[in-house]
């Protein structure tokens, strides 16, 4: 079964763009030209169509999130499926995954199936949604799951509660073959995490931190990649922070294990350093900002392969919950909006990444990660489309935020990359 | 205009650490007269905040404050507005607006300081925020060491027992060094942070025999509350055959601290706790003129503008 991804109707998008470097690394496409998009549709004709000037910016193909929290239902004062759309659309992304742990969680067909009704009214971009692997997310019963894959869901997963019962993970894991979808893995030991607040390293020793163990996260791969070579099946990692869990998804990749992994732009551009002002809005989330050579380890894997893809976790929160002590604080950082300037910025300016390797991380490698269409710039392809500036400086947040949540690590910072307009699902989902 | 805050032992440097240990020691002769009031602080207003238990350094800041002539209001966790589910930040910003000069805050969780000192103009002091910092402590400690032993440099300083849940470890260690002693952390590895060596500069051992090469054998309270449930250690019973100080565990001549409070007979003897050789006693005497000196230092001192360093004291004649 595959996902169903839903986006609100709208007209097709016709219009040329101009003088831009058209770019899709997967597809082997990289020249000047103009890109012609008619009747949502990527090709034809220019003639008669809007045009848009677009010297010395890149066309890619739209990027993929894989990990955005859009707190609907329940929590529609942080972000509904409008607003959190929207802040992919800005972002560049034409396909997202919304994480099950709601209020209530999604863990039935019915309330998958208002979701999904919702999104069809509602979705700027094209929205998917990850349904719970075990009712209520406590890590007990499975879900009814093929009756979930059945109505579109786009895989299952426990987010921010790991399934701590070996066992339970193995059902799933045995079940996966009637659902034929993705299980997508908060990977940590929650007991040996403990209280923890921040990356147990130095940082965490001189400010009297509870420490989040990198053990907690790599023990936890280990024993689920077991698990998936035994039974013979399909885990995705989210948000790798550390660099023991990228050594085991290197082993388990290497003796043939189907797993696939995430990082986020979070954990590739910061250290657990930024965390000593003990400001929780900006830095605290969990998996924790980790030490600088945990920083290397993902780089390195991002460029190899061994990670495969950029996922935001966009996780939003009012000022008034993070404005506490940081102990105190919920974890989560915002990501949608930011996630390619902060990528460009951290690991493309440098020359630590090429763009065309960042552009492919983020999106035909997170789509073919979840077993989603692949976003492509070849002729005939419905438009999915992301027009970017990367030299143009930004302010985040100058000129507000699409989502309902401001809680960016970037808050006030300048970033470089721009997104100019994105089409998504043949349809103009943002432009500036 | 934003005053000077105290929220880290690093927001001091050597020779404003140096000038406030001076100035305790000229309060302390303050205190030697009969009339212990000086009107240095008169129309100032300081606030208490405190959200979690303590005697000493809540006592000794209110006493501090009297004794300067400040306006001292104490705000407690139980009794106030935070049980019916006030949040830091709005309890903060309501008592800005009474334009206090100080916040003295004592908080359950690191980082409460930084953040309320964001929602406010006064100086805020940190007395004490989770297992983050105890800033005042480590300047008292630091008053009583050089006072009662000598001079810090060179000095040699073993934290030993919880370091791992001890703000008082965790000031001490960085102002104790800034003042040019060496420390080391003496524990059980379950209670020793993580990457100490690298990131404290600190030696660390796991053997309590090493206690022997220290000047100052300062002993911290097993945090009992702030373990939860696991355990750290099997049992106290345990740690205190194996880490517990008692005089058997000394050589002539060392001095041995103690924040406080004590569990007797768990990591100090009773036996050492009432020994009158220990410095434990007079930490606590020296809390409340070193806080004094603290909050001299954030209003009247140098950098609060109102008075030259030195003239101050002279000025101090009894009204």
């Amino acid at each position: 079964m595959s996902a169903r991804l839903v986006q609100r109707p709208g007209p097709a998008a016709s219009l040329v763009i101009r003088g831009a470097r058209v770019l899709d690394p997967a597809a082997g496409i990289d020249e000047e030209r103009d890109l012609v998009v008619r009747d949502g549709v990527v090709g034809g004709e220019p003639g008669g169509l809007e045009v848009v000037d677009a010297e010395g910016m890149v066309v890619v193909p739209g990027f993929v999130d894989p990990h955005v929290h859009l707190r609907t239902p329940g929590r529609e004062d942080l972000e509904d499926i409008a607003t959190g759309s929207l802040a992919a659309a800005a972002g560049g992304f034409v396909t997202i995954l919304a994480m099950p742990n709601t209020s209530p969680v999604v863990d039935t067909a019915s309330v998958l199936g208002a979701l999904l009704e919702r999104g069809e009214q509602e979705a700027a971009v094209r929205v998917g949604f990850l349904a719970a692997i075990t009712v209520g997310q406590r890590g007990q019963e499975l879900t009814e799951q093929a009756e979930m894959a059945a109505l579109g869901a786009a895989g299952f997963s426990d987010d921010g509660h790991p399934v701590s019962d070996a066992r339970v993970m193995r059902r799933a894991l045995q079940y996966q073959r009637i659902t034929g979808l993705p299980l997508v893995l908060h990977e940590e030991d929650v007991r040996l995490s403990g209280t923890g607040v921040a990356h147990e390293g130095a940082v965490a020793s001189r400010l009297g931190l509870e420490g989040i163990p990198s053990i907690s996260e790599s023990v936890a791969v280990a024993r689920d990649a077991a698990l998936a070579e035994y039974e013979g099946g399909w885990i995705h990692v989210c948000h790798v922070s550390a660099a023991e869990t990228v050594e085991e998804i290197r082993r388990a990749k290497a003796r043939g294990v189907r797993i696939t992994a995430e990082v986020t732009p979070h954990h590739l551009a910061l250290t657990d350093e930024a965390i000593v002002s003990l400001d929780a809005a900006r830095h605290k989330m969990n998996p924790p900002l980790r030490g600088d050579s945990d920083r290397q380890a993902l780089r390195e894997a991002l460029r190899d392969g061994t990670l495969d893809c950029v996922a935001t976790d966009h996780a939003p929160h009012d000022a008034d919950e993070k404005e506490v002590p940081f102990e105190e604080a919920p974890f989560g950082i915002t990501g949608l909006e930011t996630a390619f300037a902060v990528c460009n910025t951290a690991l493309v300016a440098p020359g630590h990444l090429p763009l065309e390797l960042l552009v492919r991380r983020m999106s035909a490698d997170p789509a073919a990660a979840l077993g989603l269409p692949v976003p492509t710039l070849v002729e005939g392809a419905v438009a999915d489309v992301a027009l970017v500036d990367p030299a143009a400086r930004v302010v985040v947040g100058q000129d507000g935020f699409q989502s309902k949540s401001r809680n960016s690590a970037w808050l006030g910072d300048e970033l470089l990359g721009r997104v100019a307009l994105t089409i998504a699902g043949g349809r103009i989902a943002w432009r500036t | 205009m934003t005053r000077r805050s105290l929220l880290s032992i690093t927001d001091l440097d050597r020779a404003e650490i140096a000038r406030i240990l001076r100035v305790g020691n000229r309060f302390a002769e303050v205190m030697q007269r009969d009339i212990k009031k000086v009107p240095t602080l008169r129309g100032r207003t300081i606030i208490n905040m405190f959200f979690e238990a303590s005697t000493r350094t809540s006592t000794s800041f209110e006493l501090a404050g009297k004794r300067l002539s400040a306006d001292v209001v104490n705000v407690k966790g139980s009794g106030s507005s935070v049980e019916k589910g006030e949040t830091l930040k709005d309890t903060v910003i309501t008592l800005n607006s009474y334009a206090p000069d100080v916040l003295v805050i004592r908080h359950a969780s690191a980082g409460a300081c930084q953040m309320a000192a964001r929602h406010t103009d006064a100086a805020v002091i940190n007395a004490g925020d989770g297992k983050h910092e105890h800033p005042t402590q480590t300047l008292l400690d630091l008053y009583t060491i050089e006072r009662e032993v000598g001079p810090l440099d060179g000095l040699h300083i073993a934290f030993v027992g919880d370091v791992a849940h001890s703000r008082v470890a965790r000031s001490g260690i960085r102002g104790f060094q800034m003042m040019g002693a060496r420390v080391s952390l003496i524990g059980p590895p379950t209670l020793l942070p993580r990457d100490a060596e690298d990131a404290l500069g600190v030696g660390t051992s796991t053997d309590v025999r090493d206690v022997a090469d220290a000047d100052v054998v300062y002993v911290l309270r097993m945090q009992l509350e702030r373990m939860g449930p696991g355990g750290f250690v099997p049992s106290l019973r345990e740690y205190a055959m194996t880490y517990g100080i008692d005089h058997a565990r000394l050589r002539p001549g060392q001095r041995v601290m103690h924040a406080g409070p004590i569990n007797r007979g768990v990591e100090i003897s009773g036996e050492l706790a009432d020994d009158p050789k220990t410095l434990i006693e007079r930490q606590a005497a020296n809390g409340m003129v070193v806080r004094m000196a603290v909050l001299y230092d954030l209003l009247a001192g140098p950098a609060g503008g109102a008075e030259p360093a030195e003239a101050p004291l002279g000025a101090l004649a009894v009204p």
